[in-house]
């Protein structure tokens, strides 16, 4: 700091000082709400969650496989248009035990978000991609038992009650 | 391109929950880093501003609303917006203004009052995750970042021990910071380790403090600068780079965003050894373990590796490389925008010997600041020297 600023300006409130009052403030709720159109690739991702498949899609020039599916190929700004069905199956590239909620709130029983590297989908080597990586929950797993690595398989809605949504899968399961 | 300088800096107190609006913070940091370098409002070509998400202050364009605050009316005003990397975005943004030879003088601010979102900060965040392929799943922000640190230590065998290192230096070094929210010169490795685990293997005192403030600094072409300043700190380098808007595509194990940017930067300053030629580094710490990520891909580092730069003292204040002299995110506080500039304010001060308390031994001549955002995928990244 230069030598002639001895004082920096900020005045720091605390909890007590909104309890006592000495702070005027104006509260206020902010409402938006939004219908998503799904678009062509999204789209056709969610109509074959209905149907109980996880689909991926191929570029038409440098033959890459990736999900979630999209129109244009990240890599060569080319179409994707070929549509691949995946197994639903796949193995854990990372996961986190989650005790708190969006809002922050505590929870006792952990949440265990996952990013799930989907069989059939492209290998870029040792690099910094994974093309088959989407993000899912684990269940019906000990959570002192998760561990990257570990193979996975989705448990699907039963099919009457799928509406096209990523929550058709309720979550992924251990493969014993 | 012309040169250009950094000839004066300004900056709030970072505090949890400032009066001040955004506006008042902007106007405070803004008028202490004219008074620094002896200018007026006057002599100032143009603004450039940085504030991050429009949903923490629940206002729609809050950049223009601010801007009388930061000196933006009658001027060239911009600004820029790129998440978390905007407080060091924004001033390569008033590089090119005056590298370009449009303008001769640039005030840069950049403000984060996080603390108007109810019920906490964090949930503004909520909308980076996709609308319809993630957010069904009911995500919170610290997943990401969980799943990043996992990846990052698993795949190198890092323990949560060690990583804790990171928070416990940079928040001892911010106990020297006179604007600091979390400086605290008595924290151990203990403390960060018995902290409530949040997601796990992210824990409270791995992560920065939500935070209000606001930085300031002049921009001045070399001619300019020369006149007003013996001590101009040039900006050598700049660059930034963005990763694919697929996140779960991304192998979180590596930040090549960074990497991308730093070459760039690297590049135009001419470095070709960076761990041999940067004698102070500020990556952007919002985590402790991003930090280290953040060193391996300002290739300071070898992947996995940038832990032993703490393990072996190289990262303190009077080691080899100081990593966070200023204390960081973690020490000093996290108004997303305000924060990046911080470190650019850092180093201005550290590169002229102005540092005070924090002042890092041994004269050094080129320091190197970076941070990251958007949705978790742009690196941008400032060298400076003298």
């Amino acid at each position: 700091m230069t030598v002639r600023f001895k004082q920096f300006p900020g005045v720091s409130l605390s909890e007590e000082d909104f309890r006592q009052g000495k702070v005027l403030y104006q509260m206020d709720e902010l409402k938006a709400e939004y219908a998503w159109d799904s678009g062509i690739a999204i789209g056709a991702y969610l109509a074959g969650l209905k149907r109980g498949v996880i689909l991926g899609v191929r570029c038409s020039h440098c033959r890459k496989v990736v999900v979630p599916p999209r129109t244009v190929c990240e890599w060569c700004f080319r179409p994707m248009e070929e549509y691949v069905e995946l197994p639903d199956t796949g193995t854990v590239n990372t996961f986190s035990l989650c005790y708190i909620t969006w809002d922050m709130r505590r929870i006792s029983e952990p949440e265990i978000p996952a990013v799930i590297h989907l069989d059939g989908t492209s290998e870029l080597g040792p690099s910094s991609v994974i093309m088959g990586g989407i993000l899912h929950k684990l269940g019906e797993v000990d959570p002192k038992e998760v561990h990257i690595g570990m193979r996975v398989q989705a448990v699907w809605k039963p099919a009457a009650e799928r509406t096209g949504a990523i929550t058709d899968i309720l979550y992924f399961k251990p493969i014993r | 391109m012309r040169k250009v300088a950094v000839i004066g800096a300004g900056m709030t107190r970072f505090v949890r929950r400032a009066l001040e609006t955004p506006k008042e913070l902007s106007w405070e940091a803004a008028r202490m880093a004219l008074e620094s370098c002896e200018l007026t409002m006057d002599d100032i070509d143009a603004v450039c501003f940085g504030t991050a998400p429009d949903a923490f202050d629940g206002v729609h364009m809050n950049g223009e609303y601010a801007s009388d605050g930061a000196g933006g009316w009658r001027k060239p005003f911009m600004r820029s917006y790129v998440g978390g990397g905007t407080g060091i975005f924004v001033p390569i943004q008033g590089w090119y203004h005056v590298a370009s030879g449009m303008f001769d003088v640039v005030l840069v601010v950049a403000e984060e009052k996080m603390s108007s979102y109810y019920p906490h900060a964090q949930a503004a965040f909520l909308t980076i995750f996709d609308h319809t392929t993630e957010r069904p799943l009911g995500p919170n922000l610290l997943w990401i970042f969980a799943l990043e640190m996992n990846r990052y230590m698993s795949t190198y065998g890092l323990k949560k021990e060690d990583i804790a290192r990171v928070a416990v230096l940079h928040k001892r070094n911010a106990a020297a910071h006179p604007c600091a929210l979390l400086g605290d010169a008595n924290i151990t490795v203990e403390d960060v380790l018995n902290s409530e685990v949040l997601a796990w293997p992210v824990q409270r005192l791995d992560v920065s403090p939500v935070s209000d403030g606001a930085v300031a600094i002049v921009l001045a072409a070399e001619h300019v600068a020369k006149r007003l300043t013996d001590k101009p700190v040039w900006i050598e380098g700049v660059g930034w780079h963005l990763d694919t808007a697929y996140w779960t595509n991304r192998d979180l194990v590596y930040p090549r965003y960074v990497e991308y940017a730093a070459r760039m930067a690297y590049e135009m300053a001419g470095i070709k050894e960076p761990r041999k030629e940067i004698h102070i580094a500020e990556p952007y710490d919002p985590f402790d373990y991003k930090a280290l990520h953040h060193l391996e891909g300002l290739q300071l580092a070898p992947r996995g590796r940038a832990i032993e730069l703490y393990l072996d003292g190289t990262a303190e204040r009077d080691g080899d490389l100081p990593i966070c002299p200023s204390g960081g995110l973690l020490g000093v506080g996290n108004p997303i925008a305000a924060a990046g500039l911080m470190k650019i304010a850092e180093l201005f001060w550290q590169l002229r010997g102005e540092a005070g308390e924090r002042q890092v031994p041994g004269n050094p001549r080129r320091g190197v600041a970076q941070a990251w955002g958007d949705l978790m995928q742009v690196g941008t990244v400032v060298v400076m020297g003298r």
